[in-house]
């Protein structure tokens, strides 16, 4: 088990002004939010829309600032230090939208080299070349533009932008949702051989469990903006204790007939309510079929248990109970 | 079993090609591409994008757009022939006895017109009858897709519900007039995994309820093995590989099947996953022979010259591939 965090976030929070209909209020988009994420391993943030897990990668990466809490980067704040934030770089979820049509191959993946001043000239190009290689794809690709190639070649390219300026960590914001699936096996491996001969430090923002299985060593599950379980891979994923997480694993659609017919009619109640009128207590005492009088009027601070995932929530799902559901 | 095969199809395609004219070629969207759709039960269609699945439902519907040439050598709807069938009579089979649910609720609805006026729409235009009872129709209609105190939100617009409600409405629409058969194309993509299972439970129970028969379009391998009981595997344009779920799920005879099944991470199971390597064909210049062979690592001589026809190898089971996986006629 790798040992030291390279990147750490404390209690981050961020708050947006909302729009439209609710104009005017304001809502948490993340509350108190912590992690660790050491070099060599993966954290993957999973969770439905709105549940606050892009806003996050983005505070992660510097694109938002965080009304409370704090970065640490080897234990340094992070805020303003251009030489820091370079160690932390950003994998977009969409590869047609985060490429410019209008640059060329070469020039979208020096950016980073140019606005850090790394390389110029021969050096620069030749960098690129060696880049476009490590992501799997032919040198000669730099005079290219983006709309020549296919939707896993371009998620290659946005992986190789953000490989260019050396970092440490890599977030990736659902980085192969928008593409078929034959494809996202590739950009998955992908990752996992890169992260091994470079070392990386990974936070995966995923929707889907299985794709997150396949990456991570470590999950993080949120729910409306909170952490609500947190903890090793499979012990998140095979028998999860918050009640949020085991509907989030029984609405998995699982490539299995016999076991995808099981899970017929067992959907999770209702839908994540609006993150501008959260319920008070536990945000998802609504739809929780274990809620009682304290989840509705309390919120639930998160729990670390040895030999089990932390969690925040009052009953917790017991893996027996389980075993029996299944 | 029995009695299904026996029964006429509700919807049966025989020989579908669809091609569009474009300034860089001809595109062969869908090439010769067959099924029958039996009374109540549900069939998926599977294929990664630019597999020509979309289209074969939307040139049954009579829907395609643009400079499209598509021919058949039959397209019967519970006894309508759609090849002779006229523009008028073909709008009145449309919602009546087969409707469509797309994946993008927010813009399938319009903005401007509530709940009620749209779902009320349908049965004023369609049976005649009077705004009031087509209102208290839409009511039953919203109840029946589970919507909640569906008698006060009736005269709410689109933007107030949530996503998995929209979801519900378009269904909603698209079941009123009770057809015989729903085409769904990928009507959970959109949607967030709680809700996606919400709405694939929705459609089951309406199915039931209804006695319809669902053709269901989608790329997630996941939704076929909850959903359909039959799937037919579509690689550039044409089918590859159908038989029924478990068995296809258990022994896949076309290396494409098998490596879409490979490819899929599992949650309970951690291990390399197997890509498809290269991409899907350019339809305007296929490969020669299998439009799969540059990806195949089954691959042998034949498949670069010949293109493998769709051959029954069991009943209710065929491939198209010179060297199938499994030789299911033994196997079975």
């Amino acid at each position: 088990m790798p040992a030291k965090p390279i990147l750490e976030a404390r209690g981050l929070t961020k708050t947006f002004r909302a729009g439209g209909a609710m104009f005017g209020k304001q809502f948490q988009a993340v509350k108190g939010v912590s992690l660790a994420v050491s070099p060599g391993e993966t954290l993957s943030v999973v969770g439905e829309s709105g549940c606050g897990k892009s806003t996050l990668a983005r505070m992660l990466v510097g694109l938002e600032t965080p009304d409370e809490g704090e970065i640490l980067f080897k234990g340094e704040p992070i805020r303003r230090d251009r030489a820091l934030r370079r160690q932390v770089q950003m994998v977009f979820q969409d590869p047609y939208l985060s490429l410019n049509p209008r640059r060329t191959v070469l020039d979208i993946i020096a950016e980073p080299l140019d606005v850090h001043g790394l390389a110029r000239g021969a050096a620069r190009r030749q960098r690129v070349e060696e880049l476009l290689s490590a992501v799997g794809l032919d040198p000669a690709a730099a005079s290219r533009f983006p709309h020549e190639f296919s939707g896993g070649q371009r998620q290659r390219i946005g992986i190789a932008r953000a490989l260019a300026a050396e970092p440490s960590v890599l977030v990736c914001d659902e980085p192969v949702s928008a593409l078929d699936v034959s494809v996202q096996a590739q950009v998955v491996n992908l990752l996992i051989d890169l992260q091994k001969r470079l070392d990386l430090a990974i936070i995966f923002i995923a929707h889907d469990l299985a794709v997150v299985r396949a990456i991570s060593q470590r999950v993080m599950v949120m729910y409306l903006g909170r952490a609500v379980e947190e903890g090793a891979a499979d012990q998140v994923l095979v028998t999860p204790n918050h009640p949020y997480t085991v509907a989030l694993r029984g609405s998995a659609l699982e490539p299995d007939p016999a076991r995808a017919r099981l899970a017929r009619g067992t959907a999770a109640r209702g839908e994540p309510p609006n993150p501008v009128d959260p319920p008070p207590g536990c945000r998802f005492n609504p739809r929780c079929s274990r809620a009682t009088d304290v989840c509705r009027q309390t919120e639930p601070a998160m729990e670390s248990r040895p030999g089990l995932s932390a969690v925040a929530c009052y009953h917790p799902v017991a893996s027996h109970e389980l075993a029996g559901a299944a | 079993m029995k009695e299904q095969a026996e029964q006429r199809p509700v919807l049966s395609v025989s020989g579908l090609d669809v091609s569009f004219r474009t300034l860089r070629g001809e595109v062969k969207a869908v090439s010769d591409v067959s099924f029958d759709l039996r009374r109540g039960e549900v069939l998926a269609l599977v294929g990664e994008s630019g597999s020509g699945k979309s289209v074969t439902t939307r040139a049954v519907m009579g829907i395609v757009r643009g400079n499209a040439a598509i021919s058949a050598r039959r397209m019967e709807l519970a006894g309508n022939d759609l090849l002779t069938l006229g523009e008028d009579a073909k709008r009145k089979l449309r919602g009546s006895v087969i409707s469509l649910v797309f994946q993008d609720a927010l813009s399938a609805l319009n903005p401007v017109l509530s709940i009620g006026d749209q779902l009320g729409e349908l049965y004023r235009t369609h049976l005649g009858v009077s705004r009031k009872e087509a209102r208290e129709r839409s009511i039953e209609l919203l109840r029946s897709v589970h919507i909640a105190s569906a008698e006060r939100r009736i005269d709410d617009y689109p933007h107030q519900f949530s996503g998995g409600m929209r979801q519900r409405i378009l269904i909603a629409s698209a079941i009123a007039l009770r057809p015989d058969v729903l085409i769904a194309d990928e009507p959970t993509t959109a949607l967030d995994v709680t809700v996606q299972a919400q709405i694939l439970d929705l459609l089951d129970e309406l199915r039931e309820e209804l006695g319809m028969a669902i053709l269901l379009i989608t790329h997630d391998l996941g939704v076929v093995a909850r959903s359909a009981e039959r799937v037919a595997v579509m690689y550039g344009g044409r089918i590859v590989e159908t038989g029924g779920v478990d068995a296809m799920f258990a022994a896949p005879a076309h290396p494409y099947t098998a490596a879409l099944l490979a490819s899929a991470p599992s949650i309970e199971t951690v291990e390399r996953l197997e890509p498809i390597k290269g991409s899907p064909p350019n339809l305007i210049a296929p490969p020669p022979g299998c439009a799969f062979n540059p990806r195949c690592t089954h691959a042998g001589e034949l498949c670069t010259k010949i293109r493998p026809e769709l051959v029954t190898s069991a009943p209710g089971r065929s491939h198209a591939c010179h060297y199938p996986l499994v030789e299911i006629a033994h196997a079975g």
